[in-house]
């Protein structure tokens, strides 16, 4: 059985993390449609992959939410990237596997990835 | 959808649009003889609906969205629920809070499996922060559960959507689901 426990040494240790993040401005977000249409379509193993990646690059103002349907059904899962800054870049039709290279290219380098954006969809 | 959890996350959905400050969910499942059931029940204390909209929420051609005219979140439910031997059943008053459950013969040939269960609670509890989410899941004797308040309780000033605690969060949901079901 899996206790609560370790939380409270999570807890200690991002306490003094917290500290350093206060002072760095603008966050980066993430959003994913998690409406009827998005999660038939896949959207739930998608943001999953957003949250992991984050995680294990251990990305700092990088947030990861949700939101309903934007009204383009058909080219759910939808996600979209706003970075402080920049125009907001919408992906449609995201797979699991095309996380890391969005997370990699956009989120990380500036560059959004073409290709799977909306603009090139259509 | 091909999950029973997927269809829990599109539910919640509403009541996170109803404004809800609390959100309960209980899945219980039943194995044996005399009980053959799985049960998922959604309380919430959002925004309620009328009596109107309670009896006409059940239809596809009923929504409250804007963008378009169908809804079809509680219809899909309702129909998977009911082809498999069960039931469904939504009670709601305006400014109170919704009630929903849903019943599925456990052993129906036609009934879609729970699913990734942990990766739906997983977003509902740390996708909003500002609701408290208290989840419970049985199968037979076994019961295990996870409240925000408590893990709020825990983190205080630390975020609940703070990378390494969803990463602690979701290592907690898979180890106890799988418990539940005997496993390791």
């Amino acid at each position: 059985m899996k206790t609560l426990q370790e939380l409270e040494a999570i807890r200690q240790k991002k306490i003094n993390e917290l500290n350093l993040r206060e002072s760095a401005e603008g966050n980066t977000r993430i959003v994913v449609g998690l409406a009827t249409c998005g999660i038939a379509a896949g959207a739930r193993p998608v943001m999953s992959a957003f949250v992991e990646e984050v995680h294990k690059r251990q990305l700092q103002n990088v947030t990861v939410s949700q939101t309903g349907c934007i009204g383009l059904c058909r080219l759910e899962p939808i996600v979209e990237v706003f970075v402080p800054g920049q125009e907001k870049v919408t992906y449609c039709k995201v797979t699991p596997e095309q996380v890391s290279r969005i997370v990699a290219e956009h989120i990380v380098n500036g560059n959004p990835v073409v290709e799977y954006t909306v603009g090139s969809y259509e | 959808m091909k999950e029973i959890s997927l269809h829990i996350l599109d539910l919640v959905q509403n009541s996170i649009r109803a404004e809800a400050k609390r959100i309960d969910l209980t899945i219980e499942e039943y194995t044996d003889k005399t009980n053959d059931t799985l049960k998922v029940v959604l309380q919430d204390d959002g925004c309620g609906m009328s009596e109107e909209m309670v009896k006409s929420v059940t239809s596809p051609f009923v929504t409250t969205r804007t963008t378009r005219k169908v809804g079809l979140g509680i219809p899909l439910f309702k129909a998977g629920c009911e082809a498999c031997g069960g039931s469904f059943k939504i009670e709601s008053e305006e400014g109170k809070g919704t009630l929903l459950t849903g019943v599925y013969r456990h052993s129906h040939i036609d009934r879609p499996p729970l699913g990734d269960i942990a990766d739906t609670v997983l977003l509902i509890a740390t996708g909003n922060i500002n609701i408290r989410f208290v989840y419970t899941h049985r199968v037979n004797e076994n019961e295990y559960m996870l409240d925000t308040l408590e893990l709020k309780r825990i983190l205080g000033e630390v975020p609940l959507d703070d990378p390494e605690v969803i990463m602690f969060i979701k290592d907690f949901l898979v180890n106890n689901e799988s418990e539940l079901y005997g496993g390791m």
